[in-house]
C-alpha cells in the first residue's frame, strides 16, 4: 500500500506538471492581449506599454513560465490583472460558494438516488420500478439549466419564496446564505441523482443474481437484510466511481448553474476571467481544478479499498 | 420515508421563504438595487476603459471639475465657475470650498493639479489619455483656483473634463481607488462582494444637494435570462441597461414595471476596411449603402428598438444631421454601382462579428441583404479580445459590426491609422478647426460638415443608434432615460412610494 501511495503521488505530481505546461501554452496561443482588453480601443500605445510592463507581460515566454511555476510551488498565485487583488484571495472567496454548492448537491443527489435505486432493484419489473425508471429517464433528459429556470419560475417568480439568484454572502448569516443555495442545489442534484439511481439499480440487479445472495437467502436471511448486508456493499464500487466522476463534473457543471443563478462562484470566475483575459486567474484556477480532479480520483481509489477488502494491500494494485 | 422527507423539505422551504419575504417587506424604501450585466474589473475610472466602472462610480462616488448631465450638457461640478482667456488656451477654474473626500481630507487646488498631472503623465494608465493631451500645464492659483494651460485652443475641453476618466482623486488614496474608491460624491463606497454586488451608502457630509437614497446596491447579473428572472421576482428594482430586448414586451405588459426606451451614444456601424480590396472603391461602398435595409436590421436584430442613422452621430444631439434618406434601399441601383466598379457578379468577403447580439444577429441579416447584390459574406464570430487584436489593432478584416459608444467620437474619422483605414485630408483639417473652435453655434456647423463628409464617402455602413432599454419599478423616479455618458447617476433617484 505504501509503495502504491508513493507511486500515485509521483504520478500526480507529473500529471500536474504536464497540466501546467498545457495550460501555459494554451493561454499563450490564445489571441488577445490582456492590456488592450483592459484599456479598450482608445488607448495610446505608450499607455499599453506601461500597463504591459506593470503586468510583467514584456518578459520572454520561458522566463514567465518558470517564474510562474516557482510562484506556484511557493503558493504565490500572483495578483489578478483585472481585479487587482491577490488571486488566492479571489479563489478563496469564490470557493466558499462553489464548494458548499457542489457538496450539498452531491449529498442531496446521493440521498435521493440510493434509496430510489434500492427500491427500483427490489421491485424489479414491477410498477414501482417502472415509476422510478421513468422519472430517472426524465431527470437525465432534462438539462440542468432548463430545470433551473423552471425552479426559478415556480419558487421565485410565482411563489416568491426564494431569491431568483445571487448570493447573500456567509457574513450575512447562515440562513440567507443557505437560502441562496437551495434552488441551485436542487437544480444541480436532481439530474445527477437520476443517473446515480440508475447506476445503483443496475449494479444491485447484477449483484442480486450472484450465488452468494441465493445462499444468504437460503440461510434464512430476510429480504432487506440480504439487500443491506450482502448486496448493497458489493454494488457500491460502480456507484462510488460514478459519484467521483460526478463530483468533478459538479465543479465544472457549476459554471452553467452559477450563471443561471448569478452566483459568485468558481465557475463564473473562470468564465469571466477567460473573457477578460485575466490570464493569471485562468491558469491558476485551471491548475486548481485539475489538482482537485486528480485528488478526487485518488480518494475514489482509496474508497474502493475501503469498500472491498479484497482490493486492499494486494500487489496487483 | 421518502414522502416524509419531501414533506419536510417543503416545510423547510416554506419557513425560510416566509422569513425572507417578511424581512423584505420591513425594509424601508430608501435603498435601490440596480442590476448590471458586467462586473467592473475595478472601481478606478481613471485607470480602465470598462463602461461598468463608470456605471457604478460616475457622479455617485467620483466627481470631476465639470459633469455631463442627463441631457448630455456640460455643467459645473467641483468647479463652480471658470474663465477662459482671450486666446482660449488658459482655463481658470474656481473650486467649491468645503468639499471633503470620503476619507475626510479636504479637496483643494492641489488635488486638481495632482489628478490632471497623474492622468497625463508618461506612466499613466488612463484609458482616455487622449483627453489630457491638449494640457500643457496645471498650476494652482491660491487654495481654490486652478489655471490649466493648453497647447492650443481645444473646443471640447470642458466636455472632456466631465468624463469619468477625468474625475478628481486624492493623492493619499489614488493608488487604492481600484478596490476602495475614495471620491467627493454624494455616495461613498461601502463594500464589494466580488462577483455578486457593490454597495454604496449615502455620504453624510456631502458638499452639494444630498442624495435621496440612503443606499444603492449594484447587483451583477451577466445572464440575460437570469436578468429577466431577477426583475420578475423583484430581486432587483431597476435595470438601466436591460440585456434582453426580446423580453421587453413582457415587462411592458406588466403593471409593476416602467419600460423606458432611451437613446445612447452607441452608433452601430458596419465598419469597413477602406484600404482592402473592393472596399477601396467608393462605388462599392455606395452599393452597400443602397443594399442595407436598416429597418429590417433593427427589427430582426434588435426587436425593433433603435433609431436609423445615416452618419456617425447621435440623433438626439442638437448638431445631428439626418442623412438616412441619402442612400435609400435600392437593389437595382446597388447592382449598377457594383457593375460600374467592375464587380457585375459581386465578390466574396468576410465579416467578423464580436459577441454582442447586435453584431451576431445583425451580421446574419446583413450577410443575407448583401447576398442579394452578389456580395457573399463569410461570417466569422470572434471574441472581444480577438476583435481588438485582429480587427482593431491589426486591421485584418473586411467588414465588422460594432457599436461605437464613446460620446462625440466623430473625430475618429480624422485618425488615418484608425481601423477604418480612412484617410481624407478634408475631415482631418475640419477636426483641427473644430478643436480650435469654442463657440457652440460654429462648432455645431463644423460637426454638421463632418457628418456630411463621412456620409458622402460611405466610410462605413451606418446602421442605427443603439437603444437603451431601461426597466424599473414604476415607483422609482429620477433615473436617466438616455445615456449621454455611460453612467447610472443615482444622485436624483428616489421612491415615489
Amino acid at each position: 500500500m505504501r509503495v502504491f501511495l508513493f507511486k500515485r503521488i509521483i504520478t500526480m505530481a507529473l500529471t500536474l506538471l504536464v497540466a501546467t505546461a498545457v495550460v501555459f501554452i494554451a493561454l499563450e496561443v490564445l489571441p488577445g492581449d490582456p492590456a488592450s482588453v483592459m484599456l479598450g480601443i482608445n488607448a495610446e500605445p505608450d499607455t499599453l506599454a506601461a500597463l504591459r510592463a506593470e503586468l510583467g507581460l514584456d518578459r520572454p515566454v520561458h522566463i514567465r513560465y518558470f517564474s510562474w511555476l516557482g510562484d506556484l510551488l511557493q503558493g504565490n498565485l500572483g495578483i489578478s490583472y483585472t481585479y487587482d487583488v491577490p488571486v488566492l484571495e479571489l479563489i478563496t472567496e469564490r470557493i466558499t460558494v462553489s464548494f458548499p454548492l457542489a457538496l450539498f448537491a452531491i449529498i442531496l443527489s446521493t440521498a435521493i438516488a440510493i434509496p430510489f435505486g434500492i427500491i427500483a432493484a427490489s421491485f424489479h419489473t414491477r410498477p414501482l420500478d417502472f415509476f422510478v425508471m421513468t422519472f430517472s429517464q426524465l431527470g437525465i433528459a432534462i438539462p440542468n439549466f432548463w430545470f433551473a429556470l423552471l425552479l426559478i419560475i415556480l419558487f421565485s417568480i410565482s411563489l416568491r419564496l426564494l431569491p431568483a439568484g445571487g448570493f447573500a454572502g456567509w457574513d450575512e448569516g447562515l440562513i440567507p446564505a443557505l437560502t441562496s443555495l437551495i434552488l441551485p442545489t436542487i437544480a444541480l442534484a436532481l439530474p445527477q441523482s437520476a443517473i446515480l439511481a440508475r447506476v445503483t439499480r443496475s449494479a444491485l440487479l447484477e449483484v442480486l443474481k450472484e450465488d452468494y445472495i441465493r445462499t444468504a437467502q437460503a440461510k434464512g436471511s430476510g429480504r432487506w437484510r440480504t439487500m443491506w448486508r450482502h448486496a448493497l456493499r458489493n454494488a457500491m464500487i460502480p456507484v462510488v466511481t460514478i459519484m467521483g466522476l460526478q463530483f468533478s463534473f459538479l465543479l465544472a457543471g457549476t459554471i452553467i448553474i452559477e450563471n443561471v443563478f448569478y452566483l459568485p462562484g468558481i465557475g463564473r470566475l473562470i468564465f469571466q476571467a477567460v473573457a477578460q483575459r485575466d490570464l493569471i486567474v485562468v491558469k491558476n484556477l485551471v491548475i486548481l481544478l485539475a489538482a482537485t480532479v486528480i485528488i478526487i480520483n485518488f480518494v475514489v481509489d482509496v474508497l474502493y479499498a475501503v469498500i472491498d477488502p479484497r482490493l486492499r494491500g494486494g500487489n496487483d494494485v | 420515508m421518502n414522502h416524509l422527507k419531501m414533506i419536510c423539505q417543503g416545510i423547510f422551504i416554506l419557513v425560510i421563504g416566509t422569513l425572507i419575504s417578511s424581512t423584505s417587506v420591513l425594509a424601508a424604501k430608501d435603498s435601490l438595487t440596480m442590476g448590471m450585466v458586467l462586473e467592473p474589473t475595478h472601481l478606478d475610472p481613471t485607470a480602465g476603459a470598462a463602461a461598468a466602472i463608470d456605471e457604478v462610480v460616475y457622479a455617485n462616488v467620483f466627481e470631476g471639475l465639470t459633469r455631463i448631465n442627463r441631457s448630455g450638457e456640460v455643467k459645473p461640478a467641483l468647479a463652480k465657475s471658470w474663465e477662459i482667456s482671450a486666446d482660449k488656451t488658459i482655463y481658470t477654474f474656481h473650486l467649491h470650498q468645503g468639499v471633503k473626500f470620503h476619507d475626510g481630507s479636504e479637496f483643494d487646488a492641489e488635488d486638481v493639479v495632482f489628478s490632471l498631472n497623474r492622468a497625463k503623465a508618461d506612466d499613466s494608465v488612463n484609458a482616455q489619455k487622449v483627453l489630457f493631451k491638449p494640457i500643457k500645464s496645471v498650476e494652482s492659483k491660491g487654495k481654490f483656483s486652478v489655471a490649466v494651460t493648453l497647447f492650443q485652443p481645444t473646443g471640447s475641453f470642458l466636455f472632456n473634463m466631465g468624463w469619468g476618466d477625468a474625475v478628481m482623486v486624492d493623492q493619499a488614496s489614488a493608488d487604492k481607488n481600484k478596490s476602495n474608491p475614495v471620491g467627493t460624491g454624494p455616495f461613498k463606497f461601502k463594500r464589494w462582494v466580488k462577483g455578486d454586488r457593490i454597495e454604496l451608502i449615502k455620504s453624510p457630509g456631502y458638499w452639494g444637494e444630498p442624495a435621496k437614497l440612503n443606499m444603492a446596491t449594484f447587483k451583477i447579473i451577466p445572464d440575460p435570462a437570469a436578468a429577466v428572472s431577477a426583475m420578475m421576482a423583484e430581486d432587483v428594482d431597476a435595470f438601466a441597461n436591460f440585456p434582453a430586448p426580446e423580453s421587453v414586451a413582457q415587462f411592458k405588459s406588466d403593471h409593476r414595471f416602467k419600460v423606458v426606451i432611451g437613446s445612447t451614444e452607441g452608433e452601430t456601424i458596419l465598419s469597413t476596411n477602406n484600404k482592402k480590396g473592393p472596399f477601396q472603391d467608393l462605388r462599392v461602398r455606395q452599393a452597400i449603402a443602397h443594399a442595407l435595409d436598416r429597418q429590417a436590421i433593427i427589427d430582426g436584430a434588435m426587436f425593433g428598438f433603435g433609431t436609423p442613422i445615416g452618419t456617425h452621430f447621435s440623433p438626439h444631439h442638437p448638431a445631428y444631421k439626418d442623412f438616412t434618406g441619402k442612400f435609400p434601399y435600392d437593389l437595382n441601383k446597388a447592382k449598377k454601382l457594383l457593375a460600374e466598379a467592375g464587380y457585375p457578379d459581386g465578390f466574396n468577403a468576410t465579416i467578423k462579428l464580436p459577441p454582442p447580439s447586435y453584431a451576431r444577429r445583425g451580421g446574419e441579416i446583413i450577410a443575407s441583404q448583401l447576398a442579394k447584390i452578389g456580395i457573399k459574406l463569410e461570417i466569422i464570430p470572434v471574441e472581444w479580445a480577438q476583435w481588438i487584436d485582429q480587427v482593431f489593432k491589426n486591421k485584418d478584416y473586411d467588414l465588422t459590426i460594432v457599436s461605437h459608444t464613446e460620446p462625440m467620437d466623430i473625430g475618429i474619422y480624422a485618425r488615418k491609422d484608425y481601423y477604418f483605414n480612412y484617410d481624407n485630408p478634408k475631415i482631418q483639417a475640419l477636426m483641427v478647426e473644430l478643436d480650435a473652435t469654442v463657440e457652440t453655434g460654429k462648432r455645431y456647423q463644423l460637426l454638421g460638415e463632418a457628418q456630411q463628409i463621412v456620409s458622402d464617402d460611405c466610410v462605413n455602413g451606418f446602421l442605427f443608434q443603439l437603444a437603451k432599454y431601461g426597466i424599473w419599478n414604476k415607483n422609482i423616479a429620477g433615473l436617466w432615460e438616455n445615456s449621454p455618458v455611460q453612467a447610472n447617476d443615482l444622485t436624483e433617484v428616489y421612491w415615489i412610494k
